[in-house]
């Protein structure tokens, strides 16, 4: 009963959405949206696991003075002064906005901006012509740069053209060649979740 | 049945229709004209004489309005009123138009043939499988790498960390990385390696602590499951990302697993995992972020594979099975692909147009 009831669940919602696809009637619309409101009332609810399970792994960290438990107790402190600005400022607008604004934002935006490092020292590794497809993906990608920049026109003035060749024909049926064998992946997994083939997501196993 | 008329008046040509494959809710206007106009007004009446009232007003660029804000099974009439600053013109009553609620949506009648294909492809070679054949499912770098990605975090006394990407559980590569959590998991738990999955989002942790768990009970090990290491950071992308290669940097996994669904933060943590010399399998559905795992990662599972991964890693004939009717389904779609093709190089749109999907 354990993981039969949930994999009857599973395959009764599932195939009623995949119906509900299919069939415009209201009364089949009505449940799918009511089946996925749900989905967002349940979501809403786990923001207090999440915050819940954020504090009780912090503040044991902090109980047993785990390796840098320095850094939870910051966490912490700034969980609760988001929480408490978010409570007593007025809405849109106030200490939480402020902060959001000045500490979150500039933060978020300093972890993004790494990424240019990480790109030319990825890029770096990856363009090293050891194999004949690594030589391939060089070449390609070394006319894709030049033809991106100004200079690239005034050497040839066919790199642009080149470029938006290599872009839209060879890149973009690769792209599609993926996303094909990727969406027949995914209805094949989902029609093994929904007839209970794969239940590995319940921790596996059999009745 | 839809009821289609066309009436020419003073130079705009009206046409209203019950709205196909929805659920009898709206019917649609659409219109045509040779003279300039500033806008269009859409009126509508359940008496083909009088009583029309505006009911939306639209600007000179648009020529189609769906009216929601009707009544199944009454009769409407329609008329368009063109405006400018010299003229205004009045089209002739179109109808009577009733909004009826369709049973199948017909415009999706090829995605539905698909799913067919595919589904009794899957079922023909799962049958098959369950009487014993043997199937030949061709051998995934990636997904074989796991164990001895593993094998290697136990040798050398580290952990494993493993990212179930950023989105939440109603993602499919979610899903997909849940199962591929559950095998994992039960391969740590044997060997009593430490496993760290880091969440982006509640729901999702409260899954991989279920999954995790329940693999540990099932090899025998139910001592090795910590629910603390399987832990909700944060819902924001970069604050999450900041917290990953915390984690990275300070217990340095000999094996980090990315699989799931990852935007911007792909590299910034495949390439602080390269940094710390850790075996690095990674896997998205997402073209636009393949490259990046490529050029960081040892190895990395593209789209398909990502969701054939737990059946392959199960060695189950049933789900070696799906994998083969998945196959077969992707031959199929090949052969269709290829037909298209030619047929359109030929010139012909009769077997191009049986693929357009209306909404």
């Amino acid at each position: 009963m354990k993981r039969t009831l949930p994999i009857v669940i599973v395959f009764a919602c599932g195939f009623f959405m995949i119906i509900a696809f299919f069939i415009p009637l209201r009364g089949f619309q009505d449940v799918s949206q009511t089946l996925q409101n749900w989905y967002i009332g349940v979501i809403a609810f786990f923001v207090f696991i999440g915050i819940f399970n954020l504090v009780k792994v912090n503040v044991d960290k902090i109980q047993r003075r785990l390796r840098d438990w320095q850094y939870n107790v910051i966490l912490l402190i700034f969980l609760a002064i988001m929480m408490i600005a978010g409570f007593v400022g007025r809405p849109g607008g106030g200490v939480f906005l402020y902060l959001f604004e000045n500490f979150h934002i500039p933060l978020g935006a300093t972890m993004f901006s790494l990424l240019a490092f990480f790109v030319a020292s990825a890029a770096f590794r990856a363009f090293r012509a050891r194999t004949p497809e690594a030589t391939l993906l060089l070449i390609a990608a070394v006319l894709v740069m030049i033809g991106r920049v100004p200079i690239g026109y005034y050497i040839w003035h066919g790199f642009p053209d080149l470029v938006e060749w290599i872009m839209t024909v060879p890149n973009t049926a690769a792209k599609r060649g993926i996303l094909f064998g990727a969406d027949l992946g995914l209805i094949s997994m989902a029609l093994r979740v929904l007839l209970g083939i794969e239940r590995s997501y319940m921790g596996g196993g059999k009745e | 049945m839809s009821l289609i008329l066309f009436l020419v008046i003073a130079g705009i040509e009206a046409e209203a229709y019950d709205t196909p494959n929805d659920d009898g809710s709206s019917i649609t206007t659409t219109w045509t004209t040779d003279t300039k106009f500033e806008s269009f007004e859409i009126l509508r009446s359940e008496n083909p004489e009088e009583g029309f009232e505006k009911i939306y007003e639209v600007n000179k660029k648009t020529s189609r309005y769906i009216d929601s804000q009707v009544q199944g099974g009454v009769q409407y009439y329609y008329k368009i009123k063109g405006q400018s600053a010299d003229i205004e013109l009045l089209s002739e009553a179109v109808g009577p138009v009733k909004a009826m609620a369709q049973i199948f949506n017909t415009g999706r009648s090829n995605i539905a043939i698909c799913i067919f294909i595919l589904f009794f492809a899957i079922i023909y070679y799962i049958t098959r499988a369950r009487r014993g054949e043997k199937l030949f499912i061709r051998k995934i770098p990636g997904i074989s790498a796991i164990e001895e990605a593993i094998g290697r975090a136990t040798e050398m006394g580290k952990p494993v960390l493993y990212v179930p990407g950023i989105m939440d559980i109603d993602e499919p590569e979610t899903i997909a990385s849940m199962s591929i959590l559950g095998r994992i998991a039960e391969k740590t738990a044997e060997y009593g390696t430490p496993l760290y999955v880091p969440t982006s989002k509640a729901m999702v942790m409260s899954m991989a602590q279920q999954v995790v768990k329940e693999s540990a009970i099932k090899v025998g090990r139910p001592d090795w499951f910590n629910a603390d290491n399987i832990r909700y950071l944060t819902d924001d992308q970069f604050g999450y990302v900041s917290a990953v290669d915390g984690i990275m940097v300070r217990e340095k996994p000999a094996t980090n697993f990315y699989l799931g669904k990852f935007y911007a933060e792909s590299l910034i943590l495949a390439e602080t995992g390269f940094s710390t010399g850790a075996i690095q399998i990674a896997g998205t559905a997402l073209p636009d972020q393949l490259p990046f795992f490529v050029a960081a990662c040892d190895y990395t599972l593209l789209g398909e594979e990502l969701y054939a991964a737990s059946a392959y890693l199960s060695q189950e004939p049933t789900q070696l099975g799906s994998l083969k009717g998945q196959d077969f389904g992707k031959l199929i779609f090949v052969i269709v692909v290829v037909i298209g093709v030619l047929t359109r190089l030929l010139g012909t749109e009769f077997f191009y147009n049986l693929f357009n999907t209306m909404p």
